[in-house]
């Protein structure tokens, strides 16, 4: 019966996660073709449109595991580790998107292809952090096991978040730094706020879809692993 | 439960002595310190940087990775033997457990961390004089948070098939606050600032302990029941 649903699973992610990509194409015809240029930054600022959604989406990603794992602990309902688990892997893989463009972006406007600003080093351990997590589950045999260490380990993650915050903020204010330029944070012209919004949405689409689909792999492995027991 | 801290002590007594008779963990630990000072000394370039300003980041880094090397040791010895399922059948509250774990942990990495300071001195010549009063608070305070979370990540990592990697993996990103912490404080003790300058580095440190070490008192039972 599982095994129905875990293919149902795999079958309507697939489906979201096609027309995310499709509406992806759209984003990038907008975004190039009838969003204008910006003035000071040029083409160089279009990368905006990928960077600014997948991080969002990467941080909600992380905040799903933190939040399904204080639930876990409280509940104890496997779904939530699965939907902790399908949240951890498209998260790590939305934070390398965020991580490869920025520093594409990064290099012909501040100069430089890195900086250890405060939201640059924060994100960077958070990948960091959930890199472990999902080490920690791959190393870990038993599958209740499994589901209450990472569940601690997320949980404590999402309370790290505000002390790396603040510890790097308080490192960087005390040590100020040469920035070339400053990323500033203006109200955006509407057209490009637009394409940024929609860009938004077309990842969380995508991110939608894709934990769709990991959580009937997660389903089917388990119904594998629990034949694999019984036989 | 008037002796909860009597049940704490005795899990703690239990591992130091333990450890006392062995002594193998501490020395290596030690030994593993004073390597990596030594290879710290190599790797730095006499003329170019001063080595009173590289000592705070030596410093800390060593004390990291020491206490990391402690701390795969704190729940591998609970293994051998089945010992932890006998800990864990005692009457005794997880809490209680856990803290005791962290008593005998932060013995251990003190004591680590006492030996290392001396020879840090030597090899660095740095001068402490007035600063370490202070540098012995800040160590004690950067030391409980990290080693709280590292107690408990040790418990799971014991369980996981490359531990001494797991431990590493899993904590470094929670030694970053503490570690920052920490090096910024010891920068400005060996300069010899005013209290005012390290006021909110010390009260990072504290919040950070408060938090973790109630949050791993308290997740400590989802680690090792079943």
């Amino acid at each position: 019966m599982s095994a129905t649903a875990a293919r149902a699973y795999v079958r309507i992610g697939t489906a979201i996660t096609l027309a995310g990509l499709v509406a992806l194409a759209g984003v990038y015809v907008v975004a190039l073709k009838f969003t204008p240029v910006e003035l000071r930054q040029g083409l160089a600022q279009k990368i905006f449109y990928l960077h600014v959604p997948a991080a969002w989406n990467a941080l909600l990603a992380f905040s799903v595991v933190g939040i399904c794992g204080g639930l876990f602990l409280w509940l104890n309902d496997r779904r939530l580790d699965r939907l902790a688990e399908s949240s951890a892997e498209v998260g790590v893989a939305l934070g390398v998107v965020m991580l490869t463009t920025g520093p594409i972006w990064a290099k012909p406007i501040w100069g430089t292809w890195w900086t250890w600003d405060a939201r640059l080093t924060l994100t960077l351990f958070l990948f960091f952090l959930f890199v472990g997590y999902l080490a920690l589950r791959a190393a870990l045999h038993d599958p209740s096991e499994r589901a209450r260490f990472s569940a601690v380990v997320g949980v404590l993650g999402l309370l790290l978040v505000p002390f790396i915050h603040l510890s790097v903020y308080l490192f960087r204010t005390l040590h100020p730094q040469p920035i070339v330029l400053k990323p500033s944070a203006p109200s955006l012209p509407p057209e490009m706020l637009r394409t940024l919004l929609v860009s938004a949405l077309v990842f969380l689409v995508l991110y939608i879809g894709l934990v769709t689909i990991r959580y009937g792999v997660a389903l089917a492995e388990e119904e594998t692993e629990g034949r694999l027991d019984a036989a | 439960m008037p002796d909860a801290l009597g049940l704490v002590l005795a899990i703690a007594a239990k591992d130091i002595r333990a450890e006392l008779r062995s002594r193998t963990a501490l020395l290596s630990a030690v030994v593993f310190a004073a390597l990596v000072l030594v290879i710290f000394n190599f790797a730095r370039d006499p003329t170019a940087v001063a080595s009173v300003d590289l000592a705070p980041s030596v410093l800390w880094v060593t004390f990291a990775l020491a206490a990391m090397v402690a701390l795969n040791r704190a729940f591998t010895v609970e293994g051998e033997n089945g010992a932890l399922d006998g800990l864990l059948l005692a009457p005794v509250p997880r809490g209680a457990v856990f803290l005791g774990k962290l008593v005998a942990n932060l013995a251990f990495v003190g004591a680590v961390e006492a030996i290392t300071l001396p020879l840090f001195v030597l090899f660095f010549n740095v001068d402490l004089g007035r600063a370490l009063p202070g540098l012995l608070g800040v160590t004690v305070l950067a030391t409980i948070g990290f080693v709280a979370v590292g107690t408990l990540f040790s418990a799971m990592a014991v369980r996981t098939r490359f531990a001494e990697l797991m431990l590493p993996v899993l904590l470094l990103p929670f030694m970053v606050p503490p570690l920052i912490g920490a090096v910024q404080v010891t920068a400005r003790l060996l300069a010899d600032r005013p209290l005012s300058e390290m006021l909110g580095w010390l009260r990072l440190l504290a919040l950070y302990d408060v938090v973790f070490v109630t949050l791993c008192t308290m997740a400590f039972a989802s680690v090792v029941d079943e």
